[in-house]
């Protein structure tokens, strides 16, 4: 009642949209002002080298970040990402070394990952667990799964034909496939959440899953896919990583997930659910790969980046906790 | 009697425009057990909240044994010996029954560790008072109405002078509810003061002593039990003047008798039962009932948000398949939700996102995208024509005031053109402008052949805005008013289960009394 009272001066044309998009201009001004910082500071930064291999290292980790921005705006969480990029890698990688073609080697670790999504959406729609526990439990067996798979030793898989290699370590007229997949993979699932109906639910249900369902939205179907698209993403990514590393080891991947949902919430996304945009989590992946690799141009020992990540992370989401507590109520 | 014990003053509250309290007074003698009354929204609560520390008072003084107090919180009016047992369960449901009992003193305490035995002993020779509970379970494994027990027992542990009970039977059994006034009378002989909140006449008159009536926020009367009536109570709590122009009403004779919707023998086994509703064109048909009666679960029931096991819904004369709020969606009937912020808008979300949830396929193209020009057009034809003020469509719901976030769930509801609109307290907690603008809107959408079923705990507003009012009595039709027998005394009759209209399942009829 208080609130109606206040309600004609609390009317502020603060449109949604310039929420969103402050956010990530902000991001990057802070990106183009490490930059510039930064060729200063070292004469390798500002290289195309160093560009190229800054975005190489951030193309197939944001393959998984946009599943997973998808999974935090319904409200969700998946630990489980690394161990399934290193699970797809690891099953692709075996069935091709027991004579399969990489192609059919490497949709099948994809549908097995996506298996994976099934399983923990099940676990997350029909039982009534939470995405955090389940999707922990999820880590922790599917790393188990790929120490199974691998008897605990990396694959070597310097027999794949150079056409499947390619994908990884080839270009398209000097830009890396990789590079190609990501901008793909980025531009569709950016312009379908903001325009697909099916990803229009994952907001309602994000926002308030109560309304949705009071919409009748089907709130557990539209958690269950976007689990399953989360994990499917992982796959993909794994896939790519083998392609490009030639080689599958079963320990890769681990404390990725940390990485990628840091990503997603410097861009963004909200842990309660029904916030946060593909481009944000983008350039928040990106300020991360540039402060990696302000820090080995800077030469700061490897111990400090991660203290240095862990930073970067808290204070982003005290500034967001801080511009959301003054918005209206 | 004696001297009072505590004395409320000329209190007055204000919430933001809303005068809740003007000037009241309520005088509590030592070792009386005195009944409040009202209608919902009368006050009671309010003044309740205010002795309880849990409100401040704007205006007017609170007198504690002759001397004036302030009850800053509720930890002070508990330092105060004034207790209060809420309406609602506030209970930790994973601590056991002696924790919660004794949840105050354990804060207060200065020792290390708990001493859970003895804590126990002490708990369960309070508990056992009232009912076997064994103390060492978890309060969210208990049913509701050994909780609301639980909570009672935690109160009488409080070392007070002043108790006051917010419906305590509410959720309780006959024999519970025996037990509780047996104590409650052990309570006034050991000269506790109990204030007694109730709508139940047959309770008020079996235990208490005096009867102080509310009414829109302001003082009554105040008099013996023994020299009145139940009725005399009930025309005391309507007595009111009109203060709110409502639309024209159209007489029945000017209507086609056409039925659009039909509910037949609804029923849930549980909270709900034989539930019979017909609805004609271009009427506005109102549900009444006390808060808890069922009207809201019948609601639920008759769009698929709750299961039912008996009845049938019939739109136009055809049988609807409704199994889910979204065949509900497809049949054209639609559910305006009570709960505007917890399961009726985004509010985080846009305007525009929020009024076209319901209506997302008919926005949808071939390709599965969401055509936005549409939805913006689709919002802005709302909000132009429920003269929604905003920003813009893009900006978020929370950013507006309550009654402009009604309207965005009622254009919500609209945007798919529904046949039928059931409402559930379309204007609660908005101000008054904005009231009659969404009452005129209402009649103006019956006119144009749209059902529209409203639910409303305001009596002014039912009698108001509806043609024809049901009352529902612990989840059945208790009886029907047409537009010439319809008035607070006998929707309050109704609702109550007093005098000549069919007393039925009401908890202590006159043969019950002692």
């Amino acid at each position: 009642m208080l609130a109606d009272t206040l309600g004609t001066k609390a009317v502020r044309p603060r449109s949604w949209k310039r929420i969103g998009s402050m956010r990530e201009a902000g991001l990057i001004a802070i990106i183009l002002a490490l930059c510039v910082a930064m060729s200063f500071a070292s004469p390798h930064f500002l290289t195309l080298g160093n560009f190229r291999a800054m975005l190489m290292s951030f193309s197939v980790e944001g393959v998984v970040v946009v599943g997973m921005t998808i999974l935090l705006i319904v409200g969700g969480i998946d630990l489980s990402v690394g161990s399934v990029v290193c699970f797809a890698m690891v099953l692709s990688g075996s069935l091709f070394l027991a004579g399969l073609d990489p192609w059919s080697a490497s949709l099948t670790g994809i549908l097995a990952s996506a298996l994976i999504g099934c399983v923990m959406g099940f676990f997350v729609t029909v039982v009534g667990l939470n995405h955090f526990i389940t999707s922990l439990a999820g880590m922790v067996i599917v790393r188990g799964l790929c120490l199974i798979i691998t008897k605990g030793t990396p694959l070597s898989l310097f027999t794949l034909p150079p056409a499947f290699k390619a994908v990884g370590q080839g270009s398209f007229h000097g830009v890396p496939y990789v590079i190609i997949i990501f901008v793909a993979v980025v531009g569709i699932f950016d312009f379908l959440l903001r325009r697909a109906t099916a990803l229009r639910k994952v907001f309602y249900t994000g926002s308030n899953e109560k309304a949705a369902l009071y919409s009748g939205i089907r709130t557990n179907h539209v958690k269950f896919w976007v689990t399953v698209l989360c994990s499917t993403l992982a796959g993909v990514a794994g896939v790519i990583y083998m392609s490009r590393f030639g080689a599958a080891t079963p320990t890769f991947g681990v404390g990725m997930e940390l990485n990628i949902i840091a990503a997603a919430v410097i861009g963004g996304a909200s842990l309660n659910g029904g916030s946060g945009t593909i481009l944000g989590a983008i350039l928040g992946m990106a300020l991360l790969s540039v402060v990696t690799s302000s820090l080995v141009l800077l030469n700061v020992s490897v111990y400090w980046q991660d203290m240095i990540k862990g930073c970067i992370l808290l204070a982003a989401v005290s500034v967001d906790h801080f511009l959301n507590k003054r918005k209206p109520s | 009697m004696r001297e009072p014990v505590l004395s409320i003053r000329n209190v007055t509250k204000h919430f933001g425009a809303v005068k809740a309290l003007t000037n009241v007074n309520f005088a509590l003698e030592r070792g009386e057990v005195h009944a409040l009354c009202g209608e919902n929204g009368a006050g009671k609560s309010t003044l309740m909240n205010i002795i309880a520390g849990v409100l401040q008072p704007d205006e007017g003084e609170i007198v504690l044994d002759g001397k004036t107090v302030r009850i800053g919180s509720p930890a002070a009016a508990q330092s105060l010996g004034l207790g209060l047992v809420h309406q609602e369960i506030a209970l930790c449901p994973d601590a056991s029954v002696a924790e919660n009992i004794f949840m105050a003193s354990i804060s207060r305490q200065r020792s290390l560790l708990m001493n859970y035995r003895k804590l126990e002993r002490e708990a369960q020779a309070v508990m056992s008072r009232l009912a076997p509970i064994d103390v060492r379970r978890k309060v969210g494994e208990l049913p509701i109405s050994s909780q609301q027990l639980v909570e009672i027992a935690k109160a009488l542990t409080l070392d007070c002078r002043v108790l006051i009970f917010d419906e305590p039977t509410a959720a309780l059994t006959e024999a519970e509810a025996r037990i509780l006034f047996e104590i409650i009378r052990d309570l006034k002989a050991n000269g506790i003061s109990i204030v007694y909140i109730s709508h139940r006449m047959a309770e008020i008159f079996e235990l208490c002593d005096r009867v102080t009536v509310l009414r829109d926020g302001r003082y009554v009367s105040t008099d013996r039990v023994a020299d009145l009536t139940p009725d005399d109570v009930v025309r005391r709590m309507v007595g009111r003047e009109i203060t709110q122009l409502y639309p024209p009403k159209q007489p029945a004779g000017e209507r086609p008798q056409e039925v659009v919707f039909s509910v037949r023998g609804l029923g849930d086994n549980e909270r709900f039962r034989d539930v019979d509703i017909d609805l004609t064109r271009g009427e506005i048909l109102g549900i009444g009932g006390l808060i808890g009666s069922g009207r809201t679960e019948i609601a639920e029931g008759i769009c698929g948000l709750r299961a039912t096991t008996n009845g049938q819904i019939l739109i136009h004369g055809k049988q609807q398949a409704i199994g889910t709020y979204a065949d509900a969606v497809k049949a054209g009937l639609v559910y305006l939700s009570e709960d505007r912020k917890g399961s009726g808008l985004f509010l985080d979300l846009s305007i525009a996102k929020n009024i076209s949830v319901l209506n997302l396929d008919a926005l949808t193209g071939h390709l599965g995208l969401i055509d936005t020009v549409g939805e913006g057009d689709l919002a802005r034809d709302f909000a132009q024509r429920l003269n929604i003020r905003m920003g813009s469509i893009g900006a978020p719901v929370s950013s507006l005031s309550g009654g402009n976030q009604q309207k965005v769930a009622i254009a919500k509801q609209l945007a798919i053109q529904p046949k039928v609109i059931l409402m559930d307290e379309p204007t609660r907690g908005i101000d008054v402008g904005a009231k009659s603008e969404i009452h005129a809107l209402l009649r103006e959408l019956a006119q144009s052949g749209i059902g529209i079923i409203v639910i409303s705990s305001e009596l002014p507003e039912l009698l108001g805005l509806c043609d024809r009012v049901i009352v529902i009595r612990e989840g059945e039709v208790a009886g029907e008013l047409g537009m010439d027998d319809m008035t607070e005394e006998r929707v309050i009759r109704l609702a109550s289960g007093v005098g000549n209209c069919q007393i039925g399942r009401t908890r202590l009829t006159s043969e019950h009394a002692a």
